[in-house]
């Protein structure tokens, strides 16, 4: 008798070792009805090599009681997990879920990430969780990312280092942390912080798996030294004098944590491969590298010139920035005064040089738009007393509610995609925007942040509010399908075309000046 | 087909504010001005309306929600009065809710009323910020001219015209308008402009300038609608009947599927098909006398003449460079002026159109009268070329 004639029950029936010594070849001749048939140990004695041989169609079969039940062994190929449905996929357990590669994550349909329960997605670990696209992280939903704890850190220039120290500690466990550090800070108009300051900022994942930079140590030392502020009602920093601020300050708190950050990671100033210690004074970083015994060829370039000091963010961005060309063994010191020090020191791995290319600073300070008419960086600051017009009056309150409603269409740029007829669209609406198809409730989410689209038509609207007039906006295509009428940004006369391509890029969109400052945030089309 | 409305109902009287910055006025006093010449040409008491439409499309700056402005502006005899919106298509929309109440045996006398006071704004051009809370958060924050300048760009890309043909060709409609408002004594504006001037004026979104873009204008128009046999028996001559009311509204393809390429009016292709028929126009190239449209840009007139199957599509730049729809053309086009130089206070474009037609009709035009006129066609466009309402009327002799 062969195995392909028998009932279901009979499949049913089966023992562990009958089932043990189907062969891949039986195994695929198996109908749907008879996959679905295999008792749920039946289905745990399955090993690693029966489970490939199944097709999707058979795989397609599997029932939710059976799922949970496949061994520990038992990797699902991408085809085999594509083709799974939501409710299948909802069935996961941790062990199955653990298995899957980082090709098939990334392969996922948005309706499938969906399907995970939100323990498997806070179980994925640092690989798959980095194999995630924009556009799949975009669509999690709100019970998916329950488990997140967000912490806000302020109050100081150390702030950003403060914020690594803790998302290092936390990430120590396995779970990785996300830090991200960033300032705009305001200057009086001709004083001389106008031309050290910098607006910037960057982003740090901590973990411990597959790292590029590995924390060897870190010391911190909090001291109540107000070198300057910024009182609560303030736009404005208030500095002490320099040369105060260099000797009682600097030239005594830094050198002994240095020292102590030193003894604790079991280096000699001399080790260290690179010094970064944000400083508006560009001879303190020098002096303290030269106390400590730190060659002077060691310490980085404030990027003063190019960027200017970016306050708390800075001393990350300079870490950033000494990543990028960093070799493997490196040993990186970060030194943020503020209040204190903190001191952090780095040994760079050789996964550094393994890193996916990013913009990262140098990637960001290409992309730049240079604006040389200081006319302009005035009123785009909000430092002139400018007329812009009736037109600039019309009332900018947001409906927060809507806000809510709408979040992954407005901060996620998440638009649909017909399941009936394929159609991608902008936004994601209840009836299909394709006038062939029409269909109801028929689409899933399709994240549209990362996609290059076109332009079709556009304007240059010299009547239009626009705080860099004219206002440049148009007709956007994206290739998928899906087009809206955009808002551009970084565009001037020469670049924006018909057919030019453009990317999306999250910006302020409006101001509500008339309610204190709520920001409207969108997405804006900026030439590639 | 449903059987439609050709010569269902005729047009018992009009009336029309002069257009212009009515510093002098607001909207109930140019209601009054449109209404009391409408009342008296139609001949009838206000005792015998028995319905009432309104329209107007800027309420922020207005005169409110509902029918009660109205009513209350012409002390109405508490007869039903339905305040209609329709963007720009607003003033069409009245006209066509008295006519079907006519054509329906609700009303045996309707009247249309629509107004626009748009300059107690404090600034130039129209208000903005409309469209709900949600459009806010999300769709780029355009003006009308940027909008209708889209259709300049995707038009040359899809047709490959030159921007110096397309300037010229937009030129030449807005300085045909100016021609035709100069012998207007209603129009906002009432002086021709020379091709220069209009070629080198600034511009305001490009390729748009100040001469492609319409007059702002405050103005009320109005109609009182009837039956034919009534008009007949009340002793009316040169009779004007409705012979086509048709109106298409975008649905979201053109703004969101990628099958439109922003060069054309998707709505006004369907709107006029429809209307030809209703009419019983089978060359309307031939057949229609003259055209009012929605002209608020050169360009959008210049793209309506294709839409409206008068002129190829792709081609209609030559027709207009051709002189094709000048005054003393084969068939004119704006003969008073437009929304170019007569104006546009929105509510009430659409009626002054017809209320141009009746009259050329009745030939009683002045000194723009054109020569037997027979059949008139009026075209508004609501909204933006990517989402729009599209309205068109067919009026003519009752014969």
């Amino acid at each position: 008798m062969s195995i392909s004639s028998l009932s279901a029950a009979q499949i049913s029936a089966l023992s562990v070792t009958a089932i043990q010594s189907l062969t891949a070849t039986t195994l695929s001749s198996f109908a749907s009805t008879q996959i679905a048939a295999i008792s749920a140990t039946g289905i745990g004695a399955l090993s690693n090599t029966q489970v490939a041989a199944l097709s999707t169609t058979q795989v397609k079969a599997l029932t939710t009681t059976q799922i949970p039940n496949f061994s520990s062994e038992v990797s699902f190929s991408s085809p085999q997990l594509l083709a799974l449905n939501q409710v299948q996929l909802g069935a996961f357990n941790s062990t199955l879920v653990a298995n899957i590669s980082s090709t098939a994550v990334a392969a996922f349909a948005t309706t499938q990430i969906q399907a995970f329960t939100a323990a498997n997605i806070s179980a994925l670990d640092e690989t798959q969780a980095g194999a995630l696209t924009a556009t799949q992280i975009s669509s999690l939903t709100t019970a998916q990312v329950a488990g997140l704890s967000a912490t806000d850190i302020g109050g100081s220039l150390k702030a950003g280092t403060s914020a690594l120290i803790a998302g290092l500690n936390a990430s120590k466990d396995g779970a990785p942390s996300l830090v991200a550090a960033a300032d705009k800070r305001m200057a009086r108009v001709a004083s001389a912080n106008e031309l050290n300051y910098g607006d910037g900022a960057a982003a740090l994942l901590c973990g411990t798996e597959n790292v590029i930079a590995k924390l060897v140590g870190h010391h911190s030392v909090s001291m109540d030294f107000v070198d300057h502020f910024r009182g609560e009602e303030s736009e404005f920093d208030y500095g002490w004098e320099e040369r105060w601020i260099r000797d009682e300050g600097y030239s005594k708190i830094v050198p002994p944590a240095i020292k102590a950050g030193l003894a604790a990671c079991k280096l000699k100033g001399a080790d260290i491969t690179h010094f970064i210690m944000p400083s508006l004074m560009p001879a303190v970083p020098k002096l303290m590298a030269k106390m400590a015994g730190i060659g002077e060829g060691a310490v980085r370039d404030l990027l003063g010139a190019s960027l200017g000091d970016t306050g708390a963010a800075h001393a990350l961005v300079m870490l950033v920035d000494a990543l990028e060309s960093a070799k493997a063994g490196d040993k990186i010191m970060v030194v943020a005064f503020g209040q204190g020090v903190d001191i952090l020191v780095f040994e760079v791995t050789a996964e550094n040089a393994k890193l996916a290319k990013r913009k990262g600073l140098s990637g960001w300070m290409a992309r730049r738009k240079e604006e040389k008419n200081y006319m302009k960086f005035l009123a785009f600051n909000d430092m002139l007393p400018i007329d812009k017009g009736m037109r600039a009056e019309f009332d900018k309150k947001t409906a927060l509610s809507v806000l809510w409603r709408k979040r992954d269409m407005i901060y996620g740029l998440v638009g649909g995609k017909c399941k009936v007829c394929g159609t991608v669209q902008f936004p994601r609406s209840q009836v299909c925007v394709n006038p062939n198809c029409h269909a109801i409730d028929s689409q899933d989410p399709y994240a549209m942040a990362g996609l290059e689209c076109a332009v079709m038509s556009f304007t240059a609207d010299s009547l239009v509010y626009s705080p860099d007039p004219p206002g440049y906006y148009g007709m956007i295509t994206f290739p998928e399908g899906g087009r809206f009428m955009a808002d551009f940004t970084d565009s001037d006369k020469d670049q924006v075309k018909v057919g030019a391509k453009m990317r999306m890029t999250f910006r302020i969109r409006d101001n509500d000046t008339m309610r204190g400052g709520f920001k409207r945030y969108f997405w804006k089309a900026a030439p590639v | 087909m449903a059987r439609g409305i050709k010569d269902k109902v005729a047009i018992l009287g009009m009336g029309c504010s002069k257009f212009g910055e009515r510093w002098d006025s607001g909207a109930e006093e140019l209601m009054l001005e449109a209404y009391k010449e409408c009342l008296k040409d139609a001949g009838i008491d206000q005792n015998q309306l028995q319905a009432a439409w309104f329209s107007t499309a800027i309420d922020e700056v207005h005169v409110g929600k509902s029918g009660i402005p109205l009513s209350t502006t012409l002390r109405l005899p508490n007869i039903p009065v339905t305040h209609v919106e329709n963007m720009c298509a607003s003033g069409t929309e009245a006209f066509r809710g008295a006519c079907y109440a006519v054509a329906s045996g609700a009303a045996d006398f309707a009247l249309a009323l629509g107004v626009e006071k748009l300059k107690d704004t404090g600034y130039g051009g129209l208000p903005g910020g409309r469209g709900g809370p949600l459009q806010a958060l999300w769709n780029a924050s355009g003006t009308a001219p940027g909008n209708f300048a889209q259709l300049a760009t995707a038009y040359m890309t899809a047709h490959g015209v030159s921007g110096e043909d397309l300037k010229k060709a937009i030129g030449h409609v807005s300085w045909k308008s100016h021609q035709n408002g100069a012998k207007n004594p209603k129009a906002h504006l009432q002086k021709a402009v020379e091709m220069e001037t209009i070629l080198n004026a600034p511009m305001i979104a490009s390729p748009l300038g100040l001469f492609d873009c319409c007059g702002v204008s405050d103005g009320a128009a109005a109609a009182i609608v009837t039956t034919p046999e009534i008009a007949k028996a009340l002793g009316k001559k040169d009779i004007v009947s409705v012979k086509a009311l048709q109106l298409s509204v975008s649905n979201g393809s053109e703004s969101g599927h990628n099958s439109w390429d922003g060069s054309y009016f998707h709505t006004t292709r369907i709107a006029s098909k429809k209307a030809y028929e209703e009419a019983g126009i089978k060359s309307p190239r031939d057949e229609v006398s003259m055209f009012e449209v929605h002209d608020c840009f050169s360009v959008t007139e210049l793209v309506t003449m294709e839409d409206l199957h008068i002129s190829e599509t792709g081609k209609g730049w030559k027709d207009v460079l051709d002189g094709f729809y000048d005054a003393d053309g084969k068939i004119p086009c704006q003969i008073d002026g437009g929304l170019k130089c007569f104006g546009h206070p929105i509510g009430a474009s659409g009626l002054r159109m017809l209320y141009e037609m009746y009259l050329q009709i009745q030939g009683k035009a002045g000194a723009r009268q054109l020569k037997n006129p027979r059949i008139g066609m009026t075209h508004n466009l609501g909204g933006a070329p990517r989402e729009n309402i599209s309205s068109v009327a067919i009026v003519g002799r009752y014969e």
